[in-house]
């Protein structure tokens, strides 16, 4: 599915990076736990996260997580864009909760990858 | 016959700032990147980097990281002066934490660190003294 239509689908604000809206992403994920995320993640994921703070880019970064999308309309602070810039990793806030994000996406295709233990 | 590998890399972890945690980890995994290793492999290095220079951060105050890479192996060791792990194999159980409530609110200390550091490295080793600190070696074969 294309970050674009993620967005779409989740009638999400891009934040930064829109330049990379029309990259693939082949799984996702959900979680306020990184240390889950760095556990269970597979390649070019869309991360759906209510954390903020700058770990969550560094996190994306080391899984080569192409997008993350922050619920509840969370807006994440200046050093988490600057870093997610650096890296091309596009940044967007949806008004959903987790879990009807998760739905919303499910339901249109979008699966977890495989990542069941 | 061609010249052999060796790239040292070494980092002091700053343990007073949870926000710039990882950037040891950022710098290797660019390193790694720039060698033109494989991703998958490069992604098992930074997992593993990383969730040793977080523990090292929230449970030693941050420590020094050496990272070597050779033609075989990617060889990475943490070193701190922190607290120590009086219980080894109870830390690396999956759940165990004794991070405190505010790093759980940043995202970690759900006591899967080390079972990731396991799980994602050849060789995992760990030699602790309570009060004296902790070094963590890892390797994994290129």
């Amino acid at each position: 599915m294309k970050i674009s239509k993620i967005a779409e689908i989740l009638e999400a604000e891009v934040l930064c990076c829109d330049g990379h809206t029309e990259n693939e992403v082949m799984s996702a994920c959900a979680s306020d736990m990184m240390s889950d995320v760095l556990a269970f993640v597979k390649d070019h994921a869309v991360l759906i996260t209510g954390l903020c703070n700058p770990q969550v880019i560094r996190t994306a970064e080391m899984m080569d997580i192409v997008c993350v999308v922050y619920v509840r309309g969370k807006k994440p602070d200046a050093m988490s864009i600057e870093l997610a810039e650096s890296k091309n990793i596009v940044l967007m806030t949806s008004k959903y909760r987790m879990y009807q994000a998760c739905g919303l996406l499910f339901s249109q295709g979008m699966h977890g990858g495989d990542c069941l233990i | 016959m061609s010249e052999k590998r060796r790239i040292v890399l070494e980092f002091d972890v700053d343990g007073d700032n949870f926000v710039s945690a990882g950037k040891a980890s950022e710098a290797v995994k660019s390193n790694l990147k720039m060698l033109g290793l494989p991703p998958a492999l490069i992604r098992r290095a930074a997992i593993v980097m990383y969730e040793g220079e977080i523990n090292m951060v929230i449970h030693a105050k941050g420590g020094r990281a050496y990272v070597e890479i050779t033609d075989q192996e990617i060889s990475i060791t943490l070193k701190d002066v922190g607290p120590g792990i009086p219980d080894i194999d109870l830390a690396m159980q999956e759940g165990y934490s004794t991070a405190p409530d505010e790093i759980r609110a940043l995202g970690f200390g759900a006591g899967m660190g080390l079972p990731n550091m396991k799980k994602y490295s050849d060789s995992l080793e760990i030699q602790s003294e309570p009060g004296k600190g902790t070094t963590v070696k890892m390797k994994i074969k290129l």
